[in-house]
């Protein structure tokens, strides 16, 4: 190929097919922010954040311009504030929650996410505080988001925060009932969460990282779509190999975003997460390249095999473009931020018990599903242990971010706009899971031998 | 630092001259230019230097942008490690 269709092939990819950028996230540890008075640890979170990431925005259009690739998001990953905020005598954290939006607001970025709690096998004071003061939070707050991590391959599932979990979603989607229970659209139950996610709502900054790092999130699903749909009725080897190239190719314009990123703010360069993640734009789908596979609808027999081969292909790709490979990277699933998703939910090809299987082989989990507003904290626990149990004996992450859309029952459908899109309420199973959930306890870490 | 300008659009007269009048005016040098018909649209590449580019690249952009759209054709400027990037190992 020579160099004019080379240039013109980028061209294409960013013009038509929506190659984007789709974060760059600045990591900042605020390990150095706790104070027994909650007014001067707020205080210091602000000033660090605000002088940390004071060109943040500014840098991130300057990569864009002169490389004329779209940067979706700029964004703020921090230490999980339960770490922070126990050293305090508060007995709420939502003043912190308020002061990181302000912060946020103030460098101008899109999310700030570490609202956060690790409660993988217990719960420590700033935890359990923490965790009871989310769905206020959510509701006082535009840009923050919220994670918490529920179980790990080598803790096991600790089911009184999955109880827990369950409680607080239902009061989330309440709180926030007049913009759809938007509130859970920023808030996600992990297992086996990673330190060095640059993707919402469940990024955090972790403890075994520098005080601050870049992380780049790259996109492109519509340029793996693009690519496909010129190899149609050719092998599987085919299909591997020309996702693998594309991977390359998109891994590598993230790579040149996060070095520059990293030298204008003299800022280390973290990771690159590998992640296809889609948008609500046509041409921007996940769901789409599974059906250009073969899938005549996403959900059909043989979806989970053709997520599975893209999910691989995608990492074998784009390992070798970039110097360290972190985050979730994978292929994303959620719902209702996948025009092919939302279509599929609709044609009846894809229901919540396919995603669950679909988890199973590529990364986090069961996300942005809208279910019935009047569905059981307890049902919604289940789905969460469910989710847990498979990234914890499968050594995986895996995430859970249902929205119980308030005053919404199967067939309606609610729209968020922006990136998070519209989802179409699905169903979840009529069955109770209380007597499952009200056990209450631990979940052991499984055997990591004699592997079935 | 180098740059490549592409230019799309529907084929007219004077794109060329367009395109070039502000390059010249903001002191930027044209190394290579090709071009062709594909589909019946104009496309052209230009590799140039920027080094005595007069102004900032966002503003050089947004001319070249309001000045393409008079004649008709897209025109993006991007530094060249994108593609290099990409495409070379």
């Amino acid at each position: 190929m020579n160099e004019f269709n080379k240039i013109m092939e980028t061209i294409k990819m960013i013009e038509k097919e929506k190659l984007d950028i789709r974060t760059i996230t600045m990591g900042i540890s605020l390990l150095d922010c706790c104070s027994s008075d909650g007014k001067k640890s707020r205080q210091k979170i602000y000033d660090k954040i605000t002088k940390k990431a004071e060109n943040l925005v500014k840098v991130g259009n300057q990569i864009e311009t002169k490389y004329g690739i779209p940067i979706i998001n700029k964004r703020i990953s921090i230490t999980p504030i339960s770490l922070i905020a126990q050293a305090s005598n508060d007995t709420s954290y939502v003043e912190y929650a308020k002061v990181l939006d302000k912060a946020a607001k103030t460098v101008g970025v899109d999310f700030i996410g570490g609202f956060s709690s690790l409660v993988q096998k217990g719960y420590s004071k700033g935890d359990k505080l923490l965790i009871e003061s989310i769905p206020q939070a959510l509701y006082e707050t535009e840009k923050l988001c919220s994670s918490v991590n529920i179980g790990d391959t080598k803790s096991g599932i600790n089911m009184d925060a999955v109880k827990h979990m369950g409680e607080i979603i239902k009061k989330t989607a309440y709180l926030t009932r007049m913009n759809n229970s938007i509130g859970c659209a920023k808030l996600v139950v992990f297992s086996n969460a990673v330190e060095d996610n640059p993707f919402m709502a469940g990024a955090f900054h972790g403890v075994g990282e520098a005080d601050s790092v870049i992380n780049v999130g790259v996109s492109g699903p519509g340029v793996v779509k693009a690519a496909l749909e010129k190899v149609k009725g050719e092998s599987f080897d085919t299909v591997s190999e020309t996702i693998k190239k594309t991977s390359f190719k998109i891994t590598r314009a993230g790579q040149l975003v996060a070095n520059e990123a990293s030298k204008l703010l003299d800022v280390p360069f973290g990771i690159l997460d590998l992640s296809l993640a889609p948008t609500p734009a046509v041409g921007d789908s996940v769901a789409r390249i599974l059906e250009e596979i073969g899938i005549e609808s996403c959900g059909g027999h043989g979806t989970t095999a053709a997520l599975a081969l893209l999910n691989d292909a995608v990492k074998k790709g784009g390992i070798m473009a970039s110097s360290h490979v972190g985050g979730l990277s994978g292929a994303f699933i959620p719902v209702s931020e996948d025009e092919g998703m939302i279509n599929a939910v609709k044609a009846g090809s894809l229901n919540i018990e396919k995603l669950e299987a679909m988890t199973c082989v590529c990364s986090v989990g069961l996300d942005m599903i809208a279910i019935p507003g009047d569905t059981p904290s307890s049902t919604i626990s289940a789905i969460i242990a469910d989710e847990a149990a498979i990234g914890v004996i499968n050594k995986k992450t895996t995430a859970v971010r249902l929205i119980p859309a308030y005053g919404k029952t199967t067939g309606d459908e609610i729209e968020f706009g922006g990136l998070l899109g519209k989802a179409p309420i699905m169903a979840v199973s009529k069955f109770s899971s209380e007597n499952f959930i009200k056990r209450g306890g631990r979940i052991a870490a499984p055997v990591h031998s004699f592997k079935n | 630092m180098k740059a490549v300008i592409t230019v799309i659009g529907k084929d007219k007269i004077g794109i060329i001259s367009k395109v070039t009048t502000v390059l010249s005016e903001e002191k930027v040098n044209i190394l290579d230019i090709s071009q062709t018909i594909l589909q019946d649209y104009f496309t052209m590449l230009m590799l140039v230097d920027l080094t005595k580019l007069n102004i900032s690249l966002k503003k050089l952009n947004n001319i070249l942008n309001t000045e393409g759209k008079k004649v008709g054709v897209k025109v993006k400027i991007q530094h060249e490690d994108i593609f290099n990037a990409m495409h070379k190992l």
